[in-house]
């Protein structure tokens, strides 16, 4: 098979420019008379804001001081929630406002007070220090579980309600426990993250007086959705005016996908000073005010049979929103957690209650995973107590209660239908990958050495490729969820793939190529990709849940097919041949049963120098293509940790991680396994490392720099076995699933069940760091 | 302003600054090499690495002023006459980076890392690169491509 052809782990064009240091990131950019902002925020959990004197702070190189007076007298809206959830009631879930600048309270550490615009940086961070604000600082609640007993965030959210949601039916599920000859309980926290793209979030705003036009650099996954929100809900400004460009974009894990308040402020700072304002935020703001992931408190009872046959789940959860919500926060806890609560069983009945709640902390919304990682952590979990309560082997256990490849399509209780997998297959890789029939005598091995050994399974499952946008809009979104793609012929033959995905390490720019060459037949040095410029590319929906591949990805053959069949038109018009017995295969447009062909280049040419072609036909090729997914895909596997720890130490060594997913097909093997490993990382960081604290008294972020927060370092991992088995998704063109969240989904049950699997105890909390392991292991001597 | 000299990238440069200016902030907004990179505030994620007087440091933690007269080498300095570093040539060959943003750190360390240890172990690779962080990767081809420019440079 040539270079560039689908299953080829080709090499990165993309690396090329960020090897050398060409790379070229928001921050690296520079508008002529540029300005600086600085945002003043509050030290706070909260408190009202009595007044803010900034007549000190004026000075030297400091241009204009805003708060949210101005934004208001300018009729600045409200950054919106995109997606309406219906209460248990009948009700919209509440949703109040949500400033840019807050306008009466700071609502947590880190709220955005004023924005400082200077002639440098140093000038405008140098004159926020000077302005006084007048606060009465308010009692505050970090905690998401005492949420009903805090202090009041929002008039409009009484008792710091969101929404209480309910998926299932009650009786049932009431009736599916009365059965039960076992139960298993458990609560459990899902610990909140800080997602740390390791470029910080930043933009630039430029206005053009002379013709009403805005452009805005900035660190975003999905454009054309962060202009949408801008212009329609936020600033009033029309679509045409504002051109929204997310050039190199260094990671962003979900937390690029929202609209910010340093973004909106400066498109709005830009026109009113008519000068270029840039923002690029430091290391300690991403802390305090990128939005914030996970933050879970759950009740989880699995009903089983004698056998250890699942009847039923219950789950009660409580999920922090924080302080405000954020662009599709209150998706996350339901539409994206609830339906995925199946998991790879039979389970028949299931029933759900989730209670969003505010809490005096930044603001939490999706992060890698996005609510699939929270049910794969209870599910997995409880599964995994209840092989040891029923004394079951854990993966027998699970294999008992897989949904198997005959049942497909298969609808689930919780609103999914599944259209495809092989549970026991990935079972049964991963199982023979990491050697379990070995574990026993490496269990006594370090024994003998006097450290514990234990193993943890995860076999998950994922709903990605978000989604048909009638299902979503029947459950509240404010949004459709497809994507469009434009495959741009040059008369040379070269071509533009103009893409709504946008890549921010997943490698599109090779994937994609690699893509278009092969339904295309043409060598993919010809194709080049275009990706986050709403001047260059049709209305799109970017880049989230896994969806590039299976959603953009079909666009593009979308596209490619309307290429192909006006190609045929032109080829049947140069080889005087009827359409119907055109041919295409390879890169050439054959007259069926003879050698009489024309290649792609040929017919792409006479496109645009059309001296010999049909009456009734455009010149050009030139095709835009829009996919509007028909269903979810749902990759799934199992992942398998095996740790040893030093009960005098309570460190933890990974010693094995195997991976077996089931991504469908694959385009590039080599840019899936990288995603796959950093998703490993992000979950092993939850499990092991990481976690996001307020203090309880004061509301402040005690984690709130990477002295504090523990980032997985390389000296923290091992090295992981991937594998994959493949299952084709039914209902996509390339039959393809998305492998982007994975990683982080299935990682931290598997981790946590390895590590209580060693120190014999039923449940630990996340991160399970070296006191929690130590403590333990010294309580079971 | 004091006036700073030093030698980037072969070239002899010469600007005044503010005191306060970092080398990272010099080496970016004055000389525009925008390939050194500020990823936190606190000297620990790694992305500002470069070449001091042929050691890595970080330049985030260091003033300008410090580096008058020094010898200063970025990632825009390694590759010579188009020809990639055999680190940056193996951090491609094996998928060592995905967003790119820790990228030049990582390599001006790891480039430094094979400067005195030649064949540095699986353990020893991990234990370096400590002082940088990678939020795409999860670190497993990061070290394969270190291991690997390791074995080529060695060869």
């Amino acid at each position: 098979m040539p270079d560039g052809n689908i299953g080829q782990p080709v090499k990165r064009r993309e690396d090329q420019r960020f090897l050398t240091g060409k790379g070229r990131y928001t921050d690296d950019i520079h508008r002529q008379g540029e300005l600086h902002a600085y945002f003043l925020r509050s030290p706070h959990a909260h408190a009202a804001i009595k007044s803010i004197d900034t007549s000190a702070a004026k000075g030297e190189g400091v241009v204009a001081i805003f708060t949210g007076a101005d934004m208001a007298a300018d009729k600045v809206g409200s950054l919106p929630c995109g997606w309406t959830v219906t209460d248990r009631n009948g009700q919209p879930h509440k949703a109040p406002p949500h400033f840019p600048l807050a306008r009466d309270k700071a609502r947590y550490v880190g709220d955005h007070v004023a924005m400082v615009i200077a002639t440098s940086y140093a000038a405008a961070k140098d004159a926020a220090e000077r302005i006084e604000v007048d606060y009465d600082v308010l009692p505050a609640n970090t905690n998401t579980a005492k949420f009903a007993k805090a202090p009041e965030l929002h008039a409009e959210a009484p008792g710091n309600l969101c929404y209480d949601w309910v998926l299932g039916d009650e009786a049932a599920i009431k009736q599916a426990f009365a059965g039960a000859a076992h139960v298993t309980k458990l609560d459990l926290v899902n610990n909140r993250l800080i997602p740390n793209a390791m470029e910080p979030r930043a933009a630039i705003a430029e206005y053009d007086s002379g013709t009403g036009e805005y452009t805005l650099w900035s660190t975003s996954q999905n454009p054309h959705l962060l202009r949408l929100i801008l212009c329609a809900f936020v600033l009033g400004i029309p679509e045409t005016k504002l051109r929204v460009i997310a050039p190199d974009v260094g990671g962003g894990f979900g937390s690029k996908i929202f609209a910010y308040a340093e973004e909106t402020a400066c498109v709005w700072a830009s026109k009113k000073l008519d000068r270029p304002v840039r923002w690029t935020g430091d290391r300690s703001e991403a802390f305090l005010a990128d939005a914030h992931g996970r933050d879970h408190v759950t009740h989880v009872e699995l009903a089983m049979d004698k056998d250890g046959k699942f009847l039923g789940l219950k789950v009660d959860t409580v999920a922090a929103m924080g302080a405000y919500l954020s662009s599709f926060a209150t998706c996350v806890p339901t539409y994206l957690y609830a339906t995925l609560l199946a998991g790879q069983y039979t389970t028949p009945v299931i029933y759900c209650n989730v209670k969003a709640v505010f809490t005096n902390t930044a603001p939490v919304d999706a992060y890698r995973g996005a609510g699939r990682p929270e049910a794969t952590y209870l599910l997995e979990r409880i599964v995994e107590v209840a092989a040891r309560e029923m004394k079951m082997d854990p993966a027998e256990l699970r294999r008992k209660n897989f949904i198997q490849p005959s049942q497909y399509p298969y609808q689930t209780p919780v609103a999914l239908v599944y259209d495809t997998g092989n549970y026991e297959a990935s079972l049964d890789a991963a199982l023979a990958m990491i050697d379990y029939k070995g574990f026993p005598a490496r269990k006594a091995a370090s024994k003998a050495k006097g450290k514990l050994r234990g193993i943890g399974f995860s076999s998950y499952i994922e709903a990605c490729g978000i989604a048909p946008s009638a299902v979503v809009g029947s459950l509240g979104a404010g949004v459709g969820l497809w994507e469009s793609a434009q495959v741009r012929f040059n008369a040379t033959g070269t071509v533009s793939v103009l893409t709504g995905s946008h890549a921010h390490g997943q490698g599109h720019e090779t994937t994609f190529a690699q893509l278009v060459a092969d339904q295309l037949g043409i060598p993919y040095e010809n194709v080049d990709v275009v990706h986050g410029d709403t001047g260059r590319i049709p209305m799109a929906m970017g880049t989230y849940g896994s969806r590039s591949l299976a959603v953009g990805g079909s666009a593009i053959v979308r596209a490619c097919n309307k290429v192909i069949e006006k190609g045929k038109k032109i080829a049947a018009h140069l080889l005087e041949a009827s359409v119907d017995d055109i041919e295409f295969k390879n890169g050439a447009f054959t007259v069926a049963g003879t050698d009489k062909s024309k290649t792609m280049a040929e017919v792409a040419f006479t496109a645009y120098v059309p001296h010999k072609y049909p009456a009734d036909l455009e010149p050009g090729l030139d095709e835009t293509a829009f996919y509007d997914p028909l269903n979810f895909t749902y990759p799934a596997g199992t992942h398998i940790a095996e740790v040893e720890i030093d009960p005098d130490t309570g460190v933890t060594t990974i010693a094995d991680w195997v991976a077996v997913d089931d991504f469908g097909n694959v385009i590039n093997p080599m840019i899936v396994e990288g995603q796959v490993h950093g998703g490993i990382a992000q979950g092993i960081g939850q499990a092991l490392l990481e976690n996001c604290v307020y203090d309880q008294e004061s509301g402040q972020l005690t984690t709130g720099s990477y002295m504090d927060y523990c980032m997985p370092r390389a000296d923290d991992l091992p090295s992981f076995k991937v594998g994959l088995t493949t299952t084709a998704c039914t209902h996509n063109p390339l039959g393809v699933k998305g492998c982007g969240e994975a990683g982080a989904i299935a990682a931290p049950p598997a981790l946590i069940n390895a590590i209580t699997d060693a120190l014999g105890v039923m449940h630990m909390e996340m991160p399970a760091s070296s006191e929690k392991v130590w403590r333990a292991a010294q309580a079971a001597k | 302003m004091p006036t700073v000299s030093m030698t980037v990238n072969g070239q002899q440069v010469s600007r005044e600054v503010e005191g306060r200016t970092l080398l990272v902030q010099f080496l970016r907004d004055q000389l525009n090499l925008t390939g050194t990179h500020v990823g936190c505030d606190t000297s620990q994620c790694g992305a500002c690495v470069v070449h001091l007087d042929g050691k890595s440091v970080k330049s985030c933690t260091v003033l300008a002023a410090q580096a008058n007269g020094a010898k200063v080498t970025t990632i825009e300095g390694l590759a010579k006459n188009g020809e990639l570093h055999p680190v940056q040539a193996a951090f491609k060959e094996h998928h060592g980076l995905q967003c790119g943003f820790c990228t030049p750190g990582m390599v001006m360390s790891a480039v430094d890392l094979l400067q005195h240890n030649k064949s540095p172990t699986e353990h020893e690779i991990r234990e370096w690169l400590e002082g940088n962080i990678c939020r795409c990767t999860g670190y497993h081809n990061i070290v394969k491509a270190i291991d690997h420019a390791a074995k080529q440079m060695g060869s």
